[in-house]
């Protein structure tokens, strides 16, 4: 080689002229304080002067870390406004992520002492139902990170849960097995999938539109279908046995966290190992490697032998399996029965999710959990009785996955090929 | 390959060709663009099939379904555009496709293995690469090597290269030329495709020269360069840009101390000073990602400035919205017409009135006058010959010159003060080549301002009565065309002083 | 030559030198033109072939005809009876309900019945159809645009709260009324339309998210509003509102026909809209955006500013359509007011392949199947979600046109364009 160099534009040094002031950091900081001044002066104002009980047990006079109403919304707004004048002094990048969680966290605390004043919050109860009312966000949004890092959009995910709680709750009633049930959700999750995987990697129809035409389908059809056989005669179609909780010993008597984890259904120990399994594979084995390629870069991974089209489809109906699976949360876990609707968008809530995460299995996961959380204080708050009426609370999740996708991601990068299909030229 | 026919459609892009290439021969493929030279390598490495004919590896048929079959018949390919997943490091990238693995259904990958392969590949052959740097992060030279890495660690016999100068100065070209050399020595072929006269000459053993999907002739790298481009074009060309001598008037874009930043934040144009006088031609010469971009991109207002400022005459453009610097007088040819030059599927007369549909005649800013839109329509299609049956038809069914004459007619059908064209004949046959070079004076003789930026070399020493070199961002230097364009190529790879480097912002 | 069709849109004339034009009879011409991918003979097809599989939906969920088929080899012609019984009884009410009855035909012509009885399909036609136009138009113009209008149905449903509120809560003399009313609904959509595109444009959310979020808001939020002092109904207890002054509601022909005037500010609409697509400047813009941002960009056309633009636009068409829903075929607010007409436009601007034109007579089409689907869910007690399934079945086969090809073996159209929308994600 000779001594000439091959200029790299690395090299460059970084713009060292001033960034504009408001930048995205500095605005999340100045958001964060007035929400934690909001917090403090009027929650803090509209607090009763009473303790807050955070019961550890369902007993309301059981153990509890108490903290009076008023004094905790002050504190833990006060902390809010802390952490968003760190982030407006600013701080290294690494910490962005830790202190707007801080902040948020603390301000939902603030909101917590206000309604809780005077009352109790079963803390157990209120960990595990935000578990569990995230398990099919989880596993939806599982399912989107398989087929979108490989590079197919789906929007299907709402009328994969349907057809898989509605495939758990036909075949588990007619053969009065629970397995039954959850196998049949896994076949009606990927029915839609194949449909999905057809239309959009062979007939290159647009992505998002075969999504939201499959849900309508699914829609109608299991409409249909419980119309004519649900509706007239339930006992026959529509009751399938739950799922059971199973609960491992030892574990399962630490505090908090022990019932919350080890004191539950399968379904939520098949979610969360599936969320560590999905982020192995997909870091660490060929298979990975590959659907990033894939989902990347499909022209080069072609070029390099990889057979695009055939993992594509591959993915999304692994995808299907995992989303069928979430649907049968539905009737196997959580009502019993199936009604016509009964996902209520929580499909679309699992895309947020995975949008909101990054695309990564442990983001989607962190999502998921924001979500429930989101759905289980609205179902909390009403039981209790707020002074915000019902709508307004079941609106909760719903605004804040706006709030997630609009304020708190930031121009996020999907994977640069998703949603365009493969076409040699 | 014998015989090699594909069809796309009615359109026939490689007709019965033949070629033969023997082991440890560096074989050119020559063409200009669109003759079919891809298409026929693409065939040779799995990516498509042909239609006739039959494709022979030491002396046995072979029948390639996908780029796998020819990777096992010891054939690789570097193609023109990257085949690279930018977020992906060297090693995983080279490592696709072929991973090493450590068993299992899932196949856990062996890093470890397959940084070493990576290191002993780069060894053996001098290339240097680093294993665990992000694709994305590297220089466009870097990328290359990776890419001819990626192929030698498959064990070819025959590589092929695409246009693989397109983007590498002077010496970076040089270093390629010599690698290939080497690479021939070990008993390695070479396909090497361009349009590129000069380096023909300087490598190829031998030359195939193919003209609209047939070959037209083998040839030795003895024949002249005025020989061969007769026999890409059918005709004879000349390559010079016949132009009076220019007559610059005043000042009418004026750049002072601009300093921009590309998509990752970092500086790209590092405080930069211009000027182009009305009626003259300022050329911008130097390789592709230098900060030419991002200049062109901060003077139309599609990309916002750091610091500096840009006039045009006496008015500040800087902070003014893309579409009140066309209505100042400015006309733009963007590098990358079927990103953003032209509308595919609006038809040619759509097109002609894209930055000018809310203007009059052709419209206010509310309704349009599709009277008006077709006449001009049909008025500007004669002018700059653009073939296609109407101005009806949509531009995706012109071909890739015919598309840049329809963006060159878009702005110089307006009166402007000021005509910035970047890259004008990327990609365009040599017959609009002339075609658009002629525009280009003519708009300059008219007493408009041009600036032209573009990597071909030739291309800026024809039209341009001076000519600024930029490199890492800066302007190094303006010269005249008549510089000996050896100095122009050690300006263009950053050396100012005789065996000196330019000065690092370090 | 061209086929006759009833879409507006028809393949063109296949180019024939002229002396072989002599030889092949216009016959042969026309059949082979129309057994070939074109966009007519794929939608009729769609259609057929969603019918065919309705038909076996319909079949197996019939307990009667199912168990006539546990001995199908030895009686087959049961099965296939009761099959085919059931079958064209329920596409008949199909027909029925939607075009015209011939027994009420024959009866008003010989004088036994009266017309409004033998129109009564139509009108109900023209009644589910007139909401579907707008909610149409809405998402059909955001997709040229580029964009994904999930949310019609939100902003319908804020169009009937705005319309239905100023129908009942201000008093103004008939005619301006009726006007002030359908703008306060198309405001209403406009702002719900707003949110996201805003959204969009600044923050880059995607607008599939937000718009369907905003759907399951506007719904809640009515829920709650119809129970509100001031809004609900005094004299009742449950979730309606007050009865829309009779100066507001769309004037409609005689009782028990239901269809009003919306059917025609329908027509106006569309055709406004059409021209706004084809001949105005920011339609011009709105379709460069939707094929080429980058190239907007270069032309300098502002991307955010059309977002923004087009969203208050399309939102205020659904709003319009919950306007013309609720001063037209309601008469006051309830928590179902809207029904599906967002979900539904979402279909009827695929089938309409997002033109104008092509959407108002998908519209007519979806009008159709829903009117007859209400009879022949009363008749036979075949479930009208079937009608969902069957809407939605047309679209996948209009969408995949490869796919309907393979099915009947057509030959490829001469013309080039089948309509599938551009494929993007994110």
């Amino acid at each position: 080689m000779s001594g000439v160099s091959t200029a790299t534009v690395e090299d460059l040094t970084e713009s060292s002229a001033p960034e504009r002031f408001w930048n995205r950091q500095r605005r999340l900081g100045a958001a964060l304080v007035i929400i934690g001044l909001i917090a403090a002066v009027v929650f803090g104002s509209l607090a009763e002067s009473a303790p807050a009980r955070f019961t550890l047990s369902e007993d309301a006079q059981g153990a509890a870390l108490s903290i009076n109403g008023q004094f905790g919304a002050i504190l833990f707004g006060i902390v809010t406004v802390a952490a968003g004048a760190a982030l407006l002094a600013g701080v290294a990048r690494r910490w962005q992520t830790t202190l707007l969680s801080i902040g948020i966290v603390t301000f939902v605390f603030s909101f917590l002492c206000w309604q809780v004043a005077g009352k109790f919050l079963p803390l157990v109860d209120t960990l595990s139902g935000s578990l569990e009312l995230a398990l099919p966000l989880i596993l939806g949004a599982l399912a989107g990170v398989l087929g979108e890092r490989s590079g197919v959009v789906n929007v299907a995910i709402e009328g994969q849960f349907l057809m898989g709680a509605f495939g758990a709750a036909l075949v588990g009633t007619l053969a009065t097995s629970v397995w039954a049930g959850l196998i049949s959700a896994v076949i009606g999750g990927v029915i839609i999938a194949a449909l999905l995987a057809v239309l959009a990697i062979r007939f290159l129809v647009d992505q998002v539109v075969v999504g939201i035409v499959l849900n309508l389908l699914a829609l109608g059809i299991t409409g249909f279908l419980y119309e004519r056989l649900m509706q007239p005669d339930a006992l026959k179609y529509n009751s399938p046995p739950r799922l059971p909780e199973w609960r491992v010993p030892g574990l399962a008597d630490i505090p908090v966290i022990g019932p919350v984890l080890f004191d539950t259904n399968l379904l939520v120990w098949l979610a969360l190992a599936l969320v560590v399994v999905i982020h192995l594979a997909l870091t660490r084995t060929r298979w990975g490697l590959r659907t990033r390629a894939v989902g990347e870069h499909p022209t080069a991974a072609d070029t390099v032998g990889i057979r695009v089209r055939g993992l594509r489809y591959l993915n999304v109906l692994l995808g299907g399996v995992v989303a069928g699976a979430g649907g049968a949360y539905f009737t196997l876990v959580s009502t019993g029965a199936f009604n016509k609707n009964m996902t209520a968008g929580a499909g679309f809530i699992a895309l947020a999710a995975l949008i909101f995460g990054r695309w990564t299995p442990f983001g989607a996961l962190g999502a998921a959990l924001f979500f429930g959380f989101a759905q289980k204080l609205a179902n909390y708050l009403s039981a209790v009785g707020s002074p915000v009426p019902n709508q307004f609370l079941n609106m909760l999740p719903y605004l804040a996955t706006i709030v997630a996708v609009a304020g708190l991601v930031g121009r996020v990068r999907a994977p640069a090929a998703d949603g365009v299909p493969y076409v040699k030229s | 390959m014998r015989g090699i026919t594909k069809r796309f459609g009615d359109l026939v892009a490689n007709d019965h060709i033949d070629l033969t290439v023997e082991p440890g021969e560096v074989h050119a493929l020559l063409g200009e663009n669109g003759a079919g030279k891809s298409t026929l390598m693409n065939q040779l490495y799995g990516m498509l099939q042909p239609d006739e004919g039959e494709i022979l590896v030491d002396g046995e048929k072979k029948i390639f379904r996908s780029p796998r079959d020819a990777i096992s018949a010891g054939i690789g390919m570097v193609h023109q555009h990257f085949m690279l997943v930018p977020v992906f490091t060297v090693a995983e990238n080279i490592a696709l496709g072929a991973e090493e693995v450590r068993g299992g259904p899932l196949g856990w990958l062996d890093r470890r293995r397959s940084r070493r392969d990576v290191l002993e590949t780069s060894r053996k052959y001098g290339l240097p690469v680093d294993p665990d740097a992000l694709v994305e992060n590297l220089s466009v030279g870097s990328q290359q090597r990776v890419e001819i890495v990626k192929a030698l660690t498959r064990e070819v016999d025959l590589l092929i290269l695409d246009e693989p100068t397109a983007v590498l100065t002077p010496q970076e070209t040089d270093e390629l030329l010599a690698v290939m050399r080497s690479l021939a020595e070990t008993g390695k072929s070479i396909v090497f495709i361009t349009h590129k006269l000069r380096e023909v000459k300087a490598i190829a053993d031998r030359i195939t020269v193919i003209r609209r999907g047939r070959t037209v002739g083998t040839a030795s790298p003895d024949t002249s360069e005025d020989e061969l481009a007769a026999l890409m074009v059918g005709r004879d060309v000349s390559l010079e840009v016949t132009k009076t001598p220019a007559d610059p008037g005043r000042e009418v874009l004026k750049v002072s101390g601009l300093i921009v930043d590309d998509d990752r934040g970092i500086r790209a144009v590092d405080a930069v000073d211009l000027v182009v006088r009305s009626g003259e031609v300022l050329g911008i010469a130097g390789v592709q990602g230098n900060g030419q971009t991002e200049l062109v991109e901060a003077i139309m207002g599609l990309r916002p400035l750091r610091a500096g400022k840009v006039e045009l005459e006496d008015q500040n453009l800087v902070g003014r919205s893309t579409k009140q610097v066309l209505r100042a007088g400015v006309g733009y040819v963007p590098e990358d017409r079927s990103l953003d030059g032209v509308v595919k599927d609006f038809t040619v007369a759509e097109n002609l009135v894209l930055d000018v549909y809310d203007r009059a005649p052709f419209g206010n800013g509310f309704a349009m006058n599709p009277k008006a839109i077709q006449e001009s329509a049909r008025e500007w299609v004669a002018r700059f010959d653009i073939r296609t049956s109407s101005p009806q038809s949509t531009v995706g069914t012109l071909s890739g010159g015919n598309q840049q004459k329809v963006v060159v007619a878009r702005e110089m059908s307006r009166p402007l003060k000021l005509l910035v064209a970047s890259q004008p004949t990327r990609g365009v046959d040599v017959g609009s080549i002339e075609f658009i070079h002629q525009q280009i004076i003519h708009e300059r003789d008219l007493g408009t301002a041009v600036l032209v930026v573009s990597s071909e070399l030739d291309e800026v020493v024809g039209l341009a009565d001076r000519i600024a070199v930029m490199y890492r961002g800066r302007i190094l230097a303006i010269v005249s065309p008549d510089m000996p364009r050896e100095e122009i190529g050690l300006l263009m790879a950053g050396i100012t002083g005789p065996g000196q480097e330019a000065e690092d912002s370090e | 030559m061209t086929t006759e069709a009833p879409a507006p849109e028809t393949p063109p004339a296949p180019e024939k030198p002229p002396a072989k034009a002599k030889e092949e009879s216009f016959l042969n011409l026309f059949l082979h033109n129309l057994w070939s991918a074109n966009t007519v003979t794929v939608t009729i097809l769609s259609i057929f072939l969603a019918l065919v599989i309705g038909a076996v939906l319909i079949v197996i969920s019939d307990p009667t005809v199912l168990s006539t088929f546990s001995y199908l080899t030895s009686r087959p012609s049961d099965a296939l009876t009761a099959s085919w019984d059931l079958v064209s009884q329920a596409y008949a009410d199909l027909f029925k309900g939607a075009i015209f009855d011939p027994a009420a035909v024959r009866a008003w012509i010989d004088g036994s019945g009266d017309w409004k009885t033998a129109l009564n399909p139509l009108s109900e036609t023209l009644t589910y159809a007139a909401p579907l136009v707008f909610t149409g138009l809405s998402v059909a113009i955001a997709f040229r645009g580029g964009l994904f209008n999930i949310g019609g149905q939100g902003q319908a449903v804020i169009g009937t709260i705005t319309a239905g509120v100023a129908g009942f809560a201000i008093a103004l003399p008939a005619g301006l009324h009726l006007l002030v009313a359908l703008a306060a609904g198309l405001i209403g959509g406009a702002l719900w339309g707003f949110v996201p595109g805003l959204l969009k444009a600044r923050t880059g959310a995607h607008e599939v998210i937000t718009t369907i979020m905003l759907n399951y808001v506007a719904t809640l939020f009515l829920g709650w509003l119809i129970l509100q002092s001031g809004v609900q109904d005094p004299g009742r207890t449950d979730a309606v509102s007050k009865t829309i002054a009779s100066s507001a509601v769309l004037p409609a022909l005689p009782q028990p026909l239901r269809v009003h005037l919306g059917i025609v500010i329908a027509v106006l609409v569309t055709a406004a809209v059409a021209w706004m697509i084809n001949r105005s400047s920011f339609g011009f813009e709105l379709r460069a955006v939707g094929v080429n941002p980058p190239a907007a960009k270069t032309a300098g056309m502002s991307v955010g500013r059309t977002y923004i633009l087009l969203m208050v636009v399309a939102g205020g068409l659904a709003g319009l359509g919950g306007a013309v829903q609720v001063l037209g075929t309601a008469d006051r607010l309830t928590g179902q007011v809207a029904g599906n007409i967002g979900f539904d436009g979402l279909l009827v601007a695929l089938l309409g392949r997002n033109k104008p034109w092509g959407t108002f007579f998908a519209a007519i089409l979806y009008g159709a199947l829903r009117a007859g689907g209400n009879l022949m869910q009363v008749d036979v007690g075949v479930s009208l979600e079937l009608v969902t399934v069957l809407q939605a079945l047309i679209v996948i086969f209009i969408a995949a046109p490869a796919l309907v090809k393979t099915i009947f073996h057509l030959r490829n159209a001469r013309s080039a364009r089948l309509g599938t929308t551009m494929a993007k994600g994110w």
